[in-house]
């Protein structure tokens, strides 16, 4: 027996640093190596063009289009922010009237305080905070109106960025419950209830949500009795929470067949009754592995507030479309557009990233 | 106990007896939702009664066969004019609803299949590369990169300075002209070659198969096929004596003449359509491929199958299980986002009945009805489709 310990060498020079990175991820084979020029070169072509023209080049004051294109060297050859900054504050409350801004400024901070309390679990007194949560919709929406003591505000004076966060966040908050009855109602052993929510489910799921809006804008005063005024904004919210419902009650019928039956047996057995059943055992485990869907959905409606810009609500995307027929500052649609994407990205990755996190976080519970 | 029991039972009513029952409860309750339902529709339709008679409107679809008077600027399909019906445009709209689906579930297909790939690449410039592209993409709204590419489209040159290439596709701001076939007089012939010959490719590859699962040999059928189906149709075509000629667009005057002009609110629609829906489409192909376990890959290579044996056998026909229900609901999505061609032009169903057509007969509910109606046949049509494949691909379970 040789007891002689070999020491062990250091792996090859060209395996480790980033040498190896670069020769394992970029230049493993020929194909790869062409593969790895040909990207080089794509983003050769992009990137510097953009970069100059968004940001190295852009002017960022000017009080029309003419003043920005003559700072330039070539007009029309660069980004023209100031025509964003100029719009900045309709971009962000629409028509809401300049001394009342501050209510929609409060607004955003509670709702900055409703989503800490909701997503953050270690947040001592974290009842109250759901609590406040759950009455953040009707604060806000008494907020941003008005009345008993605020001015009132039509709501057709709403627009930009705060439209968005007003459709988004009422529609997230109110298709979550109703979803979840649907998916319930789907999953009933009542024959009735159940063909009504499939035919529900199935309706909303099958026709484009333009054509729901349309029917908002255009039919639903029909369907009330004579004489009643209903809100535009109003009927629009209503819409796209029935829309978003239907989507999240299919997300969650997909969770509720991945419980074991067992778990209903043993509720059951314990003598809970249907509603202690799914509250306590059932819908815990099933919205938790309909997370992704559930986020997935939200992100969907988020993104399909623009829609309102085609019955004449005005969110960034019609503010921007209206600021564009400006004289003043026609012709800059590629800054409004970019603008515009660089807001929903913001907000849609960061909810992505969140439900994938959590999604990790709670799968490694288990 | 008993004793108990059917004193107490005495003392309760017949309402919470039966409230205790399992079976009486779900039928009261059934019946209470029945009777909501029927409250809630005949309210429902009294308003709707009493709210158009209030303004003089009638429900009746007559004014379908009436004269439409307005111009639909795309119509490949159908001759219309301003004096057809509205019938006719409603028909024009849904082929055009038609048309712009088809097309962007293809591109997309592709365009998302390719990105798809892109993102299991080894090498981390292309991944990373379609991970921006991707996550750009889905996370901006659709509408938003509509009105993106059709401010780009309509900036094109005009067809005096046309993007050229090789002198049969232009593209202007008047759209794309691409040439046109014009099919000569023996030109069926050829046609006929082409089934034929896609006949023998699908019994070849039936004989192949069974010949496969009983002896373990495969031939290269992939490319036997291929040169079947191009000598077959090449073949025909040359000894007809070549019936095909084409169509090249011409600059006359202002504008393009001959070949296809392809509307450029077609074209920005259909792009911005194919990549927002191809970039869904690439996470699905991308999670379909990861999802067949390490195992299979392993166990290809243990039998000696080669890379692309393993591909072709083992994973592509696992993945396609759990990518096509998801691709299929992508699709719908597609369909249903068309129409959104509102908002730039495009004359789709929503556009033309649900638009214009609403807009100047003043039948909001009627044309509401037909639009919805359409789109419910059209999901309800991709979703059997869909659910016949899962039937048809499920695991068969001991």
């Amino acid at each position: 027996m040789n007891n002689f310990e070999h020491q062990s060498l250091p792996p090859p020079r060209s395996e480790i640093g980033l040498l190896g990175w670069l020769r394992k991820n970029l230049f493993s084979s020929l194909s790869n190596t062409i593969l790895t020029v040909v990207a080089i070169g794509f983003l050769l072509w992009l990137l510097p063009p953009l970069f100059e023209w968004a940001i190295l080049d852009s002017i960022w004051m000017a009080d029309s289009r003419k003043e920005c294109w003559a700072k330039m060297e070539v007009p029309e050859g660069a980004a023209c922010w100031a025509f964003i900054k100029d719009r900045l504050g309709l971009f962000v409350y629409g028509f809401y009237p300049m001394d009342q801004r501050w209510r929609v400024d409060l607004s955003f901070i509670l709702l900055i305080c409703a989503i800490f309390c909701v997503l953050y679990e270690k947040l001592p007194g974290r009842k109250f905070g759901l609590m406040f949560a759950i009455a953040f919709p009707f604060i806000t929406g008494w907020l941003l109106i008005g009345g008993l003591g605020l001015e009132l505000i039509e709501t057709d004076k709403f627009g930009g960025i705060m439209l968005t966060l007003i459709i988004g966040v009422t529609g997230i908050s109110f298709s979550l419950p109703i979803g979840i009855i649907l998916a319930l109602g789907r999953r009933s052993n009542m024959p009735v209830l159940k063909s009504l929510c499939v035919m529900f489910i199935e309706f909303i799921r099958g026709v484009p949500l333009i054509a729901l809006l349309f029917i908002a804008s255009t039919m639903l005063n029909f369907f009330l009795p004579p004489g009643t005024q209903f809100d535009l904004l109003m009927r629009v919210l209503i819409m796209v929470t029935l829309f978003s419902a239907a989507y999240i009650a299919e997300v969650v019928r997909g969770g509720l067949q991945g419980i074991p039956t067992g778990q209903y047996e043993a509720a059951d057995a314990l003598g809970l009754t249907y509603f202690k059943a799914h509250w306590l055992i059932i819908l815990p485990q099933a919205l938790k592995i309909s997370i992704p869907g559930i986020v997935n959905t939200f992100i969907g409606l988020y993104k399909d507030t623009t829609l309102v810009i085609i019955i004449g609500l005005l969110d960034p995307l019609g503010i921007g479309r209206a600021s564009l027929s400006d004289a003043v500052w026609a012709g800059l649609a590629k800054e409004v557009y970019l603008f515009v994407a660089i807001f929903f990205f913001i907000c849609c990755f960061a909810m992505s990233r969140y439900s994938l996190w959590l999604e990790k976080r709670l799968s490694t519970e288990n | 106990m008993d004793i108990v029991n059917k004193s107490q039972n005495k003392e309760r009513s017949v309402v919470s007896r039966l409230w205790n029952n399992k079976d009486a409860r779900s039928v009261i309750i059934q019946i209470l939702t029945i009777a909501l339902v029927f409250a809630a529709l005949s309210i429902i339709l009294h308003n709707i009664t009493v709210n158009l008679a209030a303004i003089g409107k009638d429900f009746s679809f007559d004014f379908l066969g009436h004269t439409a008077g307005y111009d639909i600027t795309f119509s490949p399909f159908l001759d219309y004019t301003s004096s057809s019906t509205h019938f006719e445009a409603a028909i024009v709209g849904l082929l055009n609803t038609l048309l712009i689906a088809f097309c962007g579930i293809i591109l997309a297909t592709i365009i998302g299949f390719i990105f798809g790939i892109m993102r299991l690449s080894n090498n981390w410039l292309i991944n990373k590369i379609a991970y921006c592209f991707v996550e750009f993409t889905r996370n901006v709204p659709i509408l938003l990169h509509i009105l993106f590419i059709h401010g780009i489209v309509i900036q094109l040159p005009v067809p005096r300075q046309a993007v050229n290439f090789i002198d049969s596709f232009f593209l202007t701001n008047r759209g794309l002209f691409i040439p046109k076939p014009e099919w000569g007089p023996n030109s069926w012939i050829v046609g006929l070659c082409f089934i034929i010959s896609i006949a023998i490719v699908i019994i070849l590859r039936t004989w192949n198969k069974k010949r496969q699962e009983q002896t373990g040999v495969i031939y290269p059928i992939f490319w036997i096929s291929i040169s079947i189906i191009v000598l077959f149709t090449l073949g025909s075509f040359f000894l007809t004596g070549m019936p095909l000629t084409w169509s090249v667009p011409e600059l006359r005057g202002f504008n393009f003449r001959g070949g296809v002009s392809v509307r450029p609110e077609f074209v920005a629609l259909w792009l911005a359509l194919s990549y927002y829906t191809a970039s869904f489409i690439a996470e699905i192909v991308r999670s379909g491929i990861l999802a067949i376990s390490k195992g299979q890959n392993e166990a290809a290579g243990a039998l000696g199958l080669t890379k692309s044996r393993t591909l072709q056998l083992i994973i592509i026909p696992q993945a396609m299980r759990i990518i096509i229900p998801p691709l299929a609901s992508q699709y719908l999505n597609l369909t249903k986002n068309s129409s959104l061609a509102i908002a730039i032009g495009y004359m789709d169903l929503v556009a033309t009945i649900g638009g214009i057509s609403l807009m100047q007969t003043g039948k909001e509910m009627e044309t509401m009805i037909i639009v919805l109606l359409t789109y419910l046949v059209i999901s309800l049509i991709i979703s059997a489709f869909m659910n016949w494949y899962n039937r048809a691909t499920a695991l068969v379970e001991r």
